[in-house]
């Protein structure tokens, strides 16, 4: 099994469209730090507008902590479409390559092949969120400096203190690793269905955005079946960043507003995970190659 | 008594309507190199990926070693080495990272000595650390062959190895299968649909068509030139007719196909042949010989586009 | 004659009495003004609470700055500070400051057991940006308990104050500042966040509450100069 994870992971680093994912996010976020570096105080300006009308609001709301909010917002987006990338070729790039026939003559059980390829594409995608807390987060810090994050929700603003943030992000990355991987396993059970990478990284991009679309819209309808669609469950990282307040209206530091949320989605993530890796074993055990 | 390395009865596949492989039995005994025939879709490839667990069978049992399969596969698939259709392999990767990634698949340690004799022996050493998308065609059959090899397996399965290869690229093929079974006392199973190929090398021949056996049996047997049949075309196969039916051919003569006369006689006969039908002024277009196996798998493949690699 | 005599001699010694009422009102806001002159400048440690309904904020330690006449700054030692727009009124000295004024007297009332004289300050100056103030001052004390100040562009204030170990300077140990918020929606679009439906529980609980910021003074450094860049 090890034997098997490690030549996975060999595989995969040594193909270049593994970089594309890591290329592709060092310089979306070199490119949005640089832009709010240069233009930080309009873009706060421009996001704290409404609020200007009645309070004033000082100190350095554009600094690290809040770029790498922001940051996330924007890429945790676009991140499942390049997990998909690799996921969702995983099975099927064999079989295009032809190289999961001779795979698969070669003594070694087809559950722990699966589940070695299931393992690589959860190590890369916990690579690539490394790479992005790297990124986002501790390149932010280093280049805006940390402080307060002011953030602003659908009906109120929360302050959360410098000291108070870190273990959040901390957090917000390990449920990041959670939601990418659900996608990964997502990919990779499509994976199984097809003998190009296309499909299956279409279809899993496909399936994403419009789940996507649907857990954003707010359409009576479509509120029905939000709780319902893993991508609902996906953006719960952000409730590391709501924070309890006392009876006088104080918030109280190490607390998260809605932890039965965040409890709630990781569970329904598990679940996904555990069911499209399942369904993957079971039809992989059956599945004639005939690539 | 020599020990059946693959024993396959009652096999049978089916694909949604279409039965791939029907109720096939057969055997290969080790040292055999048991030449695999049959026409495209005739279900050879069908049944090779059933002898390396690719496709689960519909129906009936496979041996290999004295084993069943599906129970000791990891154990039967340590001792076997396979090529199914294309040598395809990773190529990004250079041939030596290819073979070194799957000699760590086979469950046999194997020394980095032992992977450049590898590449050495199909002759790949001077090109083991480029990429294998700069490879031609054939170079990817010799790695193929090579990591099919590389864990010392006793039974080689190649599935249409010669497919895509110029003339030397085949008479490479042909001389590795001779030294592999003569020299190294392996367990050979070549398919093909070409009889050229497999007639200079099986010691043993399955014909299959639609599925199913058409005839099993030693080469030697199947190629016995006491058994040669001659098509002859004339310029008036009536009158030619009828004068070999009045001489001592006649017992020879066999039913006529469309427009070619048909007789079936010992290979040494052949330039006597010749003298009496010059003798009884029969004019000759055409004189063919053929050993009766080759004939017979000629028709069984009639109809097909293939046909005419055989006349040629 | 007599009649209308009485009538212009009440109105006169009445009119004399609003006036001596009148000149007592400025003489008080004076003497309390005066003692607050004592003070030409202070930085002060503290903390600072922002109590506004759509906004959960953590306590924040500040600094304050102050300097005559009115440059006053409070500058939290780090993060964010929000403050109701136009923060200076948060100084007591901008409102005390005002020039030309007519002090009325409007009662008294009892403030956490201490008799207050009401005043109202009207400024005379028809630009200023104060229309109308009222103070609550500890006759005995001369210190202001609590000020409602009405201004053009930002609404009502109300400040209370509660003194302690400063009081003879006529500083303060806490000031709750309180100031209507407009019912605020987060704009649509710019916060990226995914429709939210049920809102949470403290939000509501809080709903309807008056916006408050409330600083604590734990020390004060008197009278010892001030740079004017700190006021930047």
């Amino acid at each position: 099994m090890w034997t098997l994870l490690q030549i996975e992971l060999y595989k995969i680093f040594r193909r270049p469209r593994t970089y594309i994912a890591f290329v592709a996010i060092t310089a979306l976020i070199t490119i949005v730090q640089l832009g709010l570096k240069v233009d930080g105080k309009e873009y706060a300006a421009f996001v704290m507008a409404d609020l200007s009308n009645t309070l004033q609001i000082d100190g350095k709301i554009m600094n690290g902590y809040f770029v790498c909010y922001v940051l996330l917002q924007l890429l945790l987006v676009h991140v499942p479409l390049l997990i998909a990338l690799i996921a969702a070729d995983m099975i099927s790039g064999e079989a295009n390559m032809g190289t999961l026939r001779l795979l698969l003559t070669k003594p070694i059980s087809r559950t722990q092949f699966i589940l070695a390829k299931f393992f690589a594409a959860t190590i890369y995608t916990i690579l690539l969120l490394i790479w992005l807390a790297i990124l986002a987060l501790f390149l932010s810090m280093w280049i805006f400096g940390t402080d307060d994050m002011f953030l602003l929700k659908n009906n109120y603003a929360v302050q959360i203190e410098n000291a108070d943030i870190f273990w959040r992000y901390a957090g917000a990355f390990c449920f990041a690793a959670l939601a990418m991987t659900t996608v990964a396993a997502l990919g990779f059970f499509l994976s199984q269905f097809a003998e190009n990478s296309i499909g299956p990284i279409v279809a899993t991009m496909s399936v994403i955005i419009f789940f996507t679309i649907l857990s954003t819209m707010s359409i009576p309808i479509f509120n029905l079946i939000k709780p319902y669609l893993f991508t609902t469950h996906m953006v719960a990282w952000k409730e590391f960043f709501d924070v309890k307040v006392n009876s006088s209206n104080e918030t109280i530091r190490g607390t998260i507003q809605r932890p039965d949320r965040l409890i709630n989605s990781t569970f329904i993530l598990l679940a996904h995970i555990v069911f499209f890796v399942g369904a993957s074993l079971y039809v992989f055990k059956k599945k004639d190659v005939l690539s | 008594m020599m020990q059946q390395v693959i024993e396959v009865k009652g096999l049978t596949k089916h694909f949604k309507n279409i039965t791939a492989v029907d109720d096939l039995s057969f055997s290969v005994s080790e040292g055999d190199v048991y030449g695999f025939l049959g026409q495209n879709g005739a279900g050879k490839s069908t049944t090779i990926r059933m002898l390396l667990t690719l496709i689960s069978p519909t129906s009936g049992n496979i041996k290999l070693f004295g084993m069943p399969l599906q129970l000791h596969r990891r154990e039967i698939l340590q001792k076997v080495g396979a090529v199914v259709e294309k040598p395809d392999v990773y190529k990004y990767l250079s041939a030596y990272d290819n073979l070194k990634l799957f000699a760590r698949l086979s469950g046999v340690k194997i020394s980095e000595q032992k992977l450049m004799q590898q590449l050495e022996m199909v002759g790949l050493t001077a090109r083991a650390k480029d990429k294998v998308q700069t490879y031609s065609q054939g170079m990817k059959q010799r790695l193929g062959i090579a990591i099919a090899l590389v864990h010392d397996p006793s039974l080689i399965i190649l599935d249409e190895p010669t497919n895509g290869l110029d003339p030397q690229g085949i008479a490479d093929i042909r001389n590795l299968i001779l030294h592999l079974s003569k020299e190294q006392k392996k367990t050979i199973v070549v398919s093909s649909h070409l009889l050229s190929e497999i007639e200079q090398v099986a010691t043993k021949i399955l014909i299959i068509d639609k599925g199913k056996k058409i005839i099993e049996g030693e080469s030697a047997q199947l190629f016995d030139p006491s058994q040669t049949v001659v098509e002859l075309t004339t310029m008036d196969n009536i009158f030619s007719l009828q004068q070999l039916e009045q001489s001592i051919w006649q017992k020879n003569i066999q039913p006529q196909r469309e427009n070619v006369l048909v007789l079936k006689l010992d290979k040494k006969l052949i330039p006597q042949l010749h003298r009496d039908l010059v003798s009884m002024n029969i004019e000759v277009l055409s004189l063919q010989p053929r050993h009766s196996l080759e004939d017979y798998f000629l028709q069984v493949t009639s109809g097909n586009q293939h046909v005419d690699t055989f006349t040629n | 004659m007599m009649k209308a005599g009485k009538i212009f001699l009440f109105l006169f010694v009445f009119s004399c009495a609003m006036n001596v009422q009148a000149q007592d009102m400025s003489i008080l806001v004076q003497k309390v003004k005066a003692k607050l002159d004592l003070v030409n400048d202070y930085v002060a440690d503290g903390k600072m609470k922002t109590d506004v309904a759509f906004i959960k904020a953590p306590v924040g330690k500040i600094k304050i700055f102050f300097k005559k006449p009115n440059l006053f700054k409070i500058k939290r030692e780090h993060g964010i500070s929000v403050l109701p727009k136009g923060g200076v009124s948060i100084n007591l000295s901008s409102i005390i400051a005002l020039k030309d004024y007519v002090a009325l007297a409007a009662g008294d009332v009892i403030i956490d057991g201490i008799k207050t004289k009401i005043v109202k300050l009207l400024p005379m100056n028809e630009s200023s940006e104060i229309i109308l103030t009222t103070l609550y001052i500890d006759e005995a004390n001369l210190l202001i308990k609590k000020a409602i100040t009405t201004t053009k562009e930002n609404g009502t204030y109300e400040m209370q104050l509660y003194y302690g170990t400063y009081a003879a300077y006529g500083l303060p140990d806490k000031v709750i500042f309180a100031f209507n918020t407009k019912d605020y929606k987060m704009p649509k679009g710019i916060t990226l966040e995914f429709e939210d439906n049920d809102k949470p529980t403290e939000a509501e609980k809080i709903k309807g509450r008056k916006g408050k910021v409330e600083i604590t003074y734990s020390s004060y450094i008197i009278n010892k100069g001030v740079d004017n860049s700190m006021f930047k």
